[in-house]
């Protein structure tokens, strides 16, 4: 779960991190107001959406006055804006984080996160901050330095400080960064976080270290343990289809395509989506059914597809397995044709547990469907019904 | 013979009281796997599908002489569980638990580390030797004894390999699923170690998706030690949007290592044979071991 910039702040305060200090406005006048309040002769307003890269969409701005960042919020606020991360179909902005802007003399990047790879924690910093740090990384021109932290455990004050150093930073600033890094550590650890990322920090013209921008990832597998943060969940963020689906069992995907994907399990529906598009067709969704799916949580998915005036195919691709069998698929499917009415031509591809059983509830139930041996029958027969109606 | 298990492998359940436990494990019974205890706390002294019942796992062991554990326990406790077992001593803890929290997952990362106790999963359908012992949750019914060892990430994808390789004509010696988690047990590395110590494995598929770095880790592994026998991969996830989160799958890529391509270069630059298409695994399984034995 992904929590605003101004949430993250507010939270990893309790943990020691300096930031420059705001309030969120969800109006241009609110914005003026804590422009106002704040007194300072810069001002950072800056749209509050999940994602990165909001600085280079015009999603940050620096203005001079309290008018000024009224007119900046009046900007934002309600329309769209479309990040690198965002994809095509941008975010609302329904909230902005008016803050004291600050100067810096230079950035640094600093993030919590755990290794797969090892299994432990690890604090990842750069002595350069900024946006395109990502891309950069990627390609390798990035210095990242790695202090490794176990379990989680407080790192050795000299460890921390060598660290700090290769982050270029001496004296009181090097004391300081070991400070943010034990605070980030325990927030990490206590909030039960997935990804903690200061970028940048920086380090101001008076000599402290302060976090300008802040992102705090929760894992969700967590969440029944931190309460407080659950509170925070923003489903406006997420796509309301989507965020339905998950109560009913399924992971739902919208895309933009003509043909409804159903499948059980999320390899064999990567799978699945991979050869639909190897036939150059085009899905609609991308729809994996939980094993503790019951038939009326699958009746609603499917409703979610017949719904959808965009698609002109369903493709079933059921392997019944160990948790969940064919023809719980069908009878969820059966249940749907019967409450929509509309004919939707179904493409199915059934095999493993209960799979002829399932054939016969197809036959009960009256629906159009068209049976494939394999997946990639399957894939193609959806992508021709799709295109010519055959 | 399989990898992990025999045919005298004594597997005991934490949480085999509960309804999931219950069901599954009277599953593996009628597989023929030698269930030997069962451990739920506050429960102990009872019997539960014929076998005893214990509070914890030590005397659990020392009383049945069971060797291996399957996890049925519910998130909140399922880490607990697999740390009990490790210090336990037991020598194969199998996972099915999903959504283990992250964090806990590195406290029983810890306490695996110079434990003689190897991990399956979390977030694992589990494994199966066609013939000998299912300890998991797998169907079963298209699975047949055989020389080709399966090592995958997805449970859905495994059921559907599984029966094209038996309509091949030719059969399993071991399905293990590492799981899809980002900190898990044994990964796929290791599983190829022991596929290739094997002397009934014949051939290795490798069922990977995007996200995370498992692939290239088993690349790098096959890179060290060169391909000791034929090594066929399917990686699932070539089209899917990036950005964009599939089920368990499609997990943040980390610099680029995460997408199929970047996976499908590093094991063919190890002598994978990668298969484009998930329906042809099975036929290209048969082609890969039909030339190997001219």
């Amino acid at each position: 779960m992904n929590l605003h910039e101004f949430q993250a702040k507010d939270i990893l305060a309790r943990y020691g991190l300096v930031s420059p200090g705001g309030a969120v406005a969800i109006t241009p006048e609110e914005a003026e107001a804590v422009a106002r309040r704040l007194g300072s002769p810069m001002i950072a307003v800056k749209a509050q959406v999940h994602a990165g890269g909001r600085g280079k969409a015009g999603g940050v701005r620096l203005v001079t006055s309290p008018h000024a960042a009224r007119e900046a919020a009046a900007e934002m606020l309600g329309r769209k804006l479309v990040t690198a991360q965002t994809g095509p179909e941008g975010r609302i902005v329904r909230r902005v984080f008016v803050e004291t802007g600050l100067a810096s003399q230079r950035d640094l990047n600093l993030a919590v996160l755990v290794d797969r790879t090892l299994g432990e924690l690890v604090v990842l910093g750069s002595p350069e901050g900024g946006e395109d740090l990502e891309e950069r990384a990627l390609k390798g021109e990035l210095k990242l330095e790695r202090l490794p932290l176990g379990t989680g455990a407080t790192p050795r004050h000299d460890e921390a400080l060598a660290f700090a150093a290769r982050l270029g930073l001496t004296g009181d600033a090097a004391v300081a960064l070991a400070g943010i890094v034990d605070g980030l550590r325990r927030a990490f650890v206590e909030l039960d976080a997935s990804l903690i990322e200061i970028n940048p920090l920086a380090l101001t013209e008076d000599g402290r270290l302060v976090a300008f921008d802040a992102k705090m990832v929760i894992d969700d597998n967590a969440l029944f343990r931190q309460p407080e943060l659950a509170a925070l969940r923003d489903d406006e963020e997420a796509d309301p289809i989507e965020v339905q689906a998950q109560h009913h069992q399924l992971n739902y995907v919208r895309l933009d395509g003509d043909i409804g994907l159903v499948v059980n399990g999320a390899g064999l529906g990567l799978a699945t989506l991979d050869l639909l598009r190897e036939a150059q067709g085009r899905p609609a969704n991308f729809m994996d059914i939980r094993t503790t799916a019951k038939s009326q949580h699958i009746a609603y998915g499917f409703g979610l597809l017949f719904d959808n005036p965009a698609v002109k195919a369903i493709l079933v691709n059921i392997h019944g397995g160990g948790m969940q069998p064919c023809d719980t698929v069908v009878e969820g499917l059966g249940m749907a044709a019967r409450r929509s009415g509309r004919k939707i031509p179904i493409v199915a591809r059934l095999a493993g547990n209960n799979a002829d059983f399932a054939r016969s509830r197809f036959v009960n139930f009256g629906l159009p469907i068209v049976e494939c041996p394999d997946m990639w029958t399957a894939a193609t027969r959806a992508v021709a019904i799709a295109r010519h109606g055959r | 013979m399989a990898i992990l298990v025999d045919a005298d492998t004594r597997v005991l359940c934490q949480g085999m009281t509960g309804w999931a436990g219950t069901h599954h494990t009277a599953l593996m019974m009628d597989y023929g796997t030698r269930v030997v205890a069962g451990v739920t706390p506050g429960k102990g002294g009872r019997h539960h599908l014929n076998v005893p019942v214990f509070d914890r796992v030590a005397p659990a062991v020392a009383e049945t002489g069971a060797n291996a554990s399957m996890i049925f326990v519910p998130p909140a406790q399922a880490a607990a569980a697999m740390i009990e077992a490790i210090e336990a001593g037991v020598g194969l803890v199998v996972a099915v638990t999903e959504r283990v929290p992250v964090m806990d997952m590195v406290r029983v990362r810890a306490a695996l580390k110079g434990s003689g106790t190897r991990l399956v999963g979390p977030n694992s359908q589990g494994i199966l030797a066609p013939g000998l012992a299912k300890i998991g949750v797998m169907g079963t019914g298209s699975e047949r004894p055989g020389s080709v060892g399966i090592v995958s990430r997805s449970a859905s994808l495994t059921t559907e390999i599984v029966d094209q390789i038996t309509r091949a004509g030719l059969g399993q010696s071991t399905t293990v699923g590492v799981g899809g988690d980002p900190i898990h047990g044994i990964g796929m590395a290791e599983c190829l170690d022991l596929f290739f110590a094997d002397p009934d494995t014949e051939a290795v598929v490798l069922i990977g998706e995007l996200g995370g770095t498992e692939e290239q880790e088993a690349a790098e592994f096959l890179q060290s030690t060169g391909l000791k026998k034929p090594v066929i991969a399917y990686l699932a996830g070539r089209h899917a949007p990036p950005e964009r989160r599939m089920g368990h799958a499609g997990t943040i890529t980390l610099h680029g290592r995460g997408d199929v391509v970047a996976k499908t270069a590093a094991l063919r630059a190890a002598g994978v044979t990668v298969v484009s298409g998930a329906h042809r695994v099975g036929e290209t399984v048969r082609q890969v071991l039909g030339a190997a034995a001219r």
